[in-house]
């Protein structure tokens, strides 16, 4: 761990105005500086900031603040009962020890967990821009299958903005020069392409203070994570989805995806399948074959295309079970 | 001293008579209050309050190649650093178990992040950040990473078996059987990934050094320390009263040992090291990957004629010990005409060495799935398949068994399983999403008994004190040994004290290979009867008719206080153990039989084990608490070596690439059912004074195989590339796996 300068900001505009890198649960953050991954030369204790309460808002949503941790936002009466996909994808995620410290800005900002990004001394273009990648050809059993570029194959490893991208989630900012904006959260996280380090459309020096979920739209709503182990491990494959019946079918679905992607997942194409057609195994299949159209996989992970169609097609199923 | 050999079986003891009522109860562990308040030092936690210094281990981040030079100038001037530590006494790694020393750098790294240099600072965080400070430059070479490649290959030492045991004319017998089975099985690297990182603390007076380390075996532990830092053993005490975890890993010193002592030497203070867990991945040991292809010649009614198992594995340069996956194979099953062989593939990955129960943990793996399959091709059910081909002696050498519960561990365990229960046809019972199926292995682990000694005194008021260099690895050895000594000298619990952990204490056998309770345990024994017989001298009546019970002597119509016959003066006596002729006139194993019952997710290929039961017999059970712990932690251990476990090494450069607890993924509490363990009644009077055997590695051996045969019976997939993860179930999983509403 390299030295660093610490400041700890009493008010969102003085910790906008301290610079240097936020840390709040500090879950991913101090592993990862330990390791010299990331070398922040100041971090800004941002815990103090009033920051925790989940309010309801004037449009029938909820606004989350960005310190409430992964525990408290998946025990909330009202996100159990209106978004009870967001509570079981969160509980889905780390271990109780982590979720208690775990904020959910911080969630939305986790870093890959791709073995050569945690190796400094192994080629890696997000952590050193130009070094190339080391799990194109290496062990890439836990990377993406969708949207990867030559130069990075890394997932997002986050299973909370998996639920909150198919909830169509917003992120409220404040910007160092104070001005505030709202980024609809599937314009929040960006593809790899050239610049893998550059991971979203946050400008430095901006800080989440909420997540907005819009009123919520009801319907059947399923989490399911799929991993190496029954529980503290990254998703291999997971799916949200929120699936409306009427007269026997579908009025509409939202799904977004897990360990796919280096960003959770959504594609509006795979939705549109499904749209006001009668569910059947034919048409999930159909809906998969949307989803993964595009699907590549890069060796030890070529499993998870297969993977992924058999998990969306029976999440379907249970969704749309008994209508 | 009273010196016992086993040259032949042992007849009634005092055990037997059980007079005290302690011998076998499952009482509880004797240092747990200290364990669970955190009054229980491990070694990192010694020398709190002192002045001490810190050190960080620098990696070496190639896979292989020399070492031009090293440049620490950066290091050095960096804040609050005392010195950095290069050079020709830079370990490689751990040391092997037993050897004299650990093998040093001299000026090469033989595998990717091997240790470089040590940082001692004034602080943990600055000699952390010292060590991002050292650079080196190198002279790159071609590593060789891939086992299955088989670039180098070479014979293995003597250790810890002979590698080669052949009888008769194997090839002829196979290629003349009416049933000819071969099949290859292959398991990944594994790590003992204890919960207590290895770590020591060193103190140096200018003449003598005492260190605190996470050790197994002290008495060669010390001399490996000695022969790192060139002093002379005399000069070195080593302390290792508690331990988080061992499994092998730490039957040779780790690295931090003598680095810890090189450290206090040169900036004259105490200085600490714990390795970080990347580290400990890294610069330690690991268990080698094994490729083995397993013969067996039979005939169609299923009597097996003929055996071969034969096991590449892998070690590094100058390493001869060997993953011997064959232990059990030489003993466990029939056919005259018989091979058991190893080779060592040589890679330039981290060496590897012991990791709990060597080679059944890995070779039951492949020779208990290989049985079901035989079961499976024969028509036959695997339990019959295994009583049919029960052999009666040692099939390699005719020596008589000295005790084999095999069968009777399987009936019982089919008995209270419910085998008959089973699917008869492999992938037709489903739970909704879920495709269950049970399966069983059998379990054998070889028992050794080790020349050990202990010292008991007993004070004035009539209490007894065990001491021995012995460790206590989380086995239970403290609460046994006090347990032996309650009973043998009839003694309340309370009134008997263990000291462990200390080289200045009377040698021990340490802990490793489940010999630990039969050795130490039996030294204890001995030195019981020695003070037995002090106390019958001291009352002038025979030690034979002398009864003790609640610290009293009990001689005809007389009950003497063992206060009032010590008379204000302490007895001390010092009790030894030695193998004899009984380790070779038979052949002596713990036998157990393991039952799994699992379901298969059928959309995803997840499996889940709903069911683990192990019936075991081991001779006598000294504490059932203990003992099912132990079994308990070989199921759990058995859970992630069939499904989780793979320690993965990048082939192009030999980075170890899953080198933390996030990636390297060992069962968590979700992934373990309700655990079942049954210990039968026995007495192996060949085995030790105590007429006990080896348990501790037991209940490891073949339970990855009961799993991977249930997963066979609930989905008709056979993987023979462990561990069984979904992607090699899901290609052969049924297409329609939707469950009807």
């Amino acid at each position: 761990m390299r030295p660093f300068e610490y400041a700890r900001a009493g008010e969102a505009s003085e910790a906008v105005s301290l610079g240097g890198r936020f840390i709040a649960g500090g879950t991913n953050l101090l592993d990862l500086m330990k390791l010299q991954v990331e070398t922040p030369d100041k971090l800004v204790d941002i815990t103090r900031l009033p920051m925790r309460d989940i309010e309801a808002t004037d449009d029938g949503g909820l606004r989350i603040g960005a310190l409430v941790t992964n525990s408290d936002l998946a025990a909330d009466k009202r996100v159990r009962d209106d978004y009870p996909v967001l509570s079981r994808a969160l509980l889905a995620g780390a271990s109780g020890q982590l979720r208690n410290k775990a904020t959910t800005g911080g969630n939305l900002l986790q870093r890959t967990r791709c073995g050569y990004f945690y190796e400094t001394s192994q080629p890696c273009n997000k952590r050193e821009p130009g070094s190339g990648c080391g799990a194109i050809g290496g062990f890439n059993r836990i990377h993406a299958i969708l949207g990867t570029s030559d130069k990075c194959i890394a997932t997002h490893p986050s299973d909370m903005a998996v639920a909150m991208q198919a909830l169509e989630a917003s992120v409220e900012t404040l910007k160092a020069d104070g001005s505030t904006r709202t980024i609809p959260l599937i314009e929040f996280h960006r593809l790899p392409g050239d610049t893998p380090e550059i991971e979203t459309v946050l400008e430095k020096g901006e800080l989440i203070t909420a997540v907005r979920l819009p009123k919520s739209l009801g319907g059947t709503q399923i989490y399911r994570k799929v991993r190496d182990r029954a529980s503290y491990a990254f998703a291999l494959v997971s799916v949200a989805a929120i699936v409306k019946m009427k007269g026997g079918e579908i009025e509409w679905a939202r799904l977004a995806f897990g360990g796919l992607a280096h960003k959770p997942w959504r594609d509006t194409a795979v939705e549109d399948v499904l749209k006001g057609q009668a569910p059947s195994r034919a048409l999930f299949d159909r809906a998969a074959d949307a989803l993964l159209a595009e699907a590549k996989g890069h060796g030890e992970n070529d499993f998870k295309i297969p993977l992924a169609r058999r998990t969306l097609v029976s999440v379907l199923a249970e969704a749309t079970q008994g209508a | 001293m009273n010196k016992h050999v086993m040259d032949k079986a042992i007849g009634e003891t005092r055990l037997d008579r059980n007079t005290q009522g302690i011998i076998g109860k499952g009482v509880d562990r004797y240092e747990g209050p200290l364990k669970v308040s955190g009054r229980a030092t491990y070694a990192y936690e010694n020398l709190a309050g002192e002045d001490v210094a810190y050190g960080f281990v620098v990696p070496a981040p190639i896979g292989r190649g020399a070492i031009k030079s090293v440049d620490t100038s950066k290091a050095e001037s960096a804040p609050g650093v005392l010195a950095v530590i290069s050079g020709d006494k830079i370990l490689r790694a751990s040391s092997q178990p037993m050897a004299p020393a650990a093998q040093t750098i001299d000026g090469e790294v033989f595998h990717y992040n091997q240790p470089l240099a040590i940082v001692i600072a004034e602080s943990f965080e600055a000699a952390r950040h010292a060590s991002h400070l050292v650079t080196a430059d190198y002279e790159p070479k071609q590593g060789r990473y891939d086992v299955k490649a088989r670039e180098t290959v070479r014979k293995p030492d003597a250790m810890p078996m002979e590698p080669v045991n052949e009888r008769g004319d194997f090839e002829k017998a196979f290629a003349e059987a009416e049933v000819q089975f071969d099949e290859t099985y292959t398991t990944p690297s594994y790590h003992a990934a204890a919960m207590e990182p290895h770590a020591s603390v060193a103190k140096w007076d200018g003449d003598r050094l005492t260190v605190w380390s996470s050790c197994q075996l002290l008495e060669t532990n010390v001399k490996q320390i000695a022969a790192g830092v060139g002093l002379d053993v005399s000069k070195v005490r080593l302390h290792s009263p508690y331990i988080g975890g061992g499994f092998g890993s730490k039957l040779g010193i780790g690295p931090d040992a003598v680095f810890a002592s090189l450290g206090a030497m040169t900036v004259g203070k105490p200085v600490k090291i714990a390795l970080t867990r990347q580290n400990v991945f890294q610069q330690t040991s690991r268990r080698g990957e094994t490729v083995q292809r397993v013969r067996f010649g039979a005939t169609k009614e299923g009597k097996i004629t003929c055996f071969a198992h034969e096991t590449d594995t892998t070690n590094s340069p100058g390493n001869g010990f060997f993953e011997p996956s064959g232990i059990s194979s030489v003993f466990l099953y029939p056919g005259k005409d018989r091979r058991i062989a190893h080779t060592i593939v040589e890679t330039d990955a981290l060496m590897t060495s012991a990791v709990r129960a060597p080679g059944e943990a890995t070779g039951m793996l492949a020779t208990e799935s290989a049985l079901d399959e035989l079961a499976d091709r024969l028509g036959i059910d695997p339990i019959d398949l295994r009583r049919m081909n029960e052999p009666k002696v040692n099939p390699q050498d005719d020596t008589p068994f000295s005790s084999r519960m095999l069968l009777e561990c399987i009936e019982e365990g089919a008995g209270r399983f419910g085998w008959g229960d089973r699917p008869q046809k492999p992938g037709t019972r489903r739970e909704g999403e879920w495709l269950i199926g049970m399966g069983m292995s059998s379990a054998s682990r070889k028992n050794s008994l080790m020349k050990s000694s202990a010292e008991i005194e007993m004070s004035p008021d009539g209490r007894a004190t065990v001491r021995t260099s012995m460790t206590d690895i989380g086995t239970g050895t403290y609460t046994i040994l006090q347990q032996i000594a309650a009973e043998m000298l009839g003694l309340p619990l309370d009134q008997v004290d263990v000291e462990l952990g200390d080289t200045a204490l009377p040698a021990s056998s340490g802990s490793g290979g489940s010999w630990g309770a039969n050795s130490a345990g039996s030294s204890v024994f001995v030195a019981a009867e020695a003070m037995i017989a002090e106390l019958a001298k001291r009352l002038d009546v025979d030690a034979e008719t002398l009864t003790l019970k609640d610290g009293h002597a009990i001689a005809g119509n007389r009950q003497i206080p063992f206060s009032e016959i010590l008379k204000g003066e302490a007895i001390t006596v010092l009790g030894q153990i030695e193998p004899g002729k009984t380790d070779e006139e038979t052949h002596q194993a713990s036998y157990g039989a393991h039952f799994a019952e699992v379901a298969v997710n059928v959309v995803t290929g997840e499996t889940r084990v709903r069911r683990l039961l192990t019936v075991g017999a081991a001779g006598r059970i000294l504490n059932h608490k203990t003992a099912t712990s132990q079994c308990y932690g070989g199921q759990i251990w058995g859970i992630g070596y069939a499904l989780e476990e793979e320690l993965v090494i990048d082939t192009r450069n030999g980075l170890m690439v899953n080198h933390d607890l996030a990636e390297y993924h060992v069962p968590v509490h979700a992934d373990v059912p309700k655990l079942d363990v049954v210990l039968l009644e026995e007495r192996d009077t060949h085995a030790s004074p105590l007429a006990g055997k080896g348990i501790g590695e037991l209940a490891i051996a073949g339970v990855g195989a009961a799993i991977n045969n249930a997963i066979y019976n609930a989905t008709g997939v056979r993987v023979r590339d462990y561990p069984v993860t979904m992607d090699k179930l899901l290609s052969q999983l049924p297409d329609d796996y939707l469950t009807a509403a």
